[in-house]
């Protein structure tokens, strides 16, 4: 099957993000397919590469970026969202890339099913 | 960046419906999901809007920002027609719940009690909440 994931919650502050990255490695592990994550709200802080949770802890931002670069997942921030709360290309991690809302809408369409991570 | 990834959903009209759960000045949720509302009629998706628990308060007439600072978008629900988002949906218990009745509301409603409301989001493609 052909997921796409919404995370609308920032890292660590909420558990959507590491519930989405749970089920997006148990999905791709299952042999599925998760064709784009859309970061929105507060979730486009999963993208900010200045993010240094303690050594002991999980870090989320690299999580992401590498499940995305191992199985080709698609992890968009969007655009307005991200500007809003200073997520630009300077402070974007790797594997993460912006775009716009668009983003949302044609994974919606393209997914068999898409899921929403948050409140 | 990453490189850019395009899917292609040509010739596909699926069914949206945005449910919106929360009051529209105390967190950003009302805002940023109505942008995105906009933007999935733009994809010209069949698009609707449900308004329930405090997100009935979000199209609630009188809407005053001007002490808070913030931004007054609550007229944006009013261009929704011209998107052709026409179809809004808010559940009844919700509303009296909250002392409203339809003619408190900036735009034109269907109120819908939960179970038909559920029935109808069992109906949808796609569900996305804020």
């Amino acid at each position: 099957m052909k997921f796409g994931i919404l995370v609308n919650e920032g890292p660590f502050n909420h558990q959507a993000s590491d519930s989405a990255y749970q089920f997006a490695k148990a999905a791709v592990a299952k042999g599925h397919q998760v064709m784009r994550v859309f970061f929105y709200y507060d979730g486009v802080n999963n993208a900010n590469k200045l993010s240094e949770p303690q050594s002991d802890d999980r870090n989320i931002v690299k999580l992401w970026g590498e499940l995305g670069k191992a199985h080709k997942i698609d992890l968009v921030v969007c655009v307005a969202a991200g500007l809003r709360r200073g997520i630009k290309e300077q402070v974007l991690a790797e594997g993460f890339r912006i775009s716009g809302l668009g983003q949302l809408s044609e994974v919606g369409i393209a997914a068999d099913r898409m899921l929403t991570f948050g409140d | 960046m990453s490189e850019e990834v395009v899917f292609d959903t040509q010739g596909i009209v699926k069914k949206f419906m945005f449910v919106n759960r929360k009051a529209p000045y105390g967190t950003i949720y009302a805002l940023e999901i109505l942008e995105s509302v906009l933007i999935s009629a733009a994809f010209e998706q069949d698009t609707s809007v449900a308004f329930l628990d405090d997100g009935v308060f979000q199209i609630k007439k009188g809407s005053d920002t001007k002490d808070s600072g913030m931004k007054n978008f609550t007229n944006t629900y009013r261009a929704l027609a011209g998107y052709d988002v026409e179809k809004l949906y808010v559940e009844k218990e919700s509303l009296e719940a909250r002392g409203l009745t339809p003619e408190d509301l900036i735009v034109k409603v269907q109120v819908l009690p939960a179970a038909e409301l559920g029935k109808l989001m069992a109906e949808q493609d796609v569900l996305i909440t804020g």
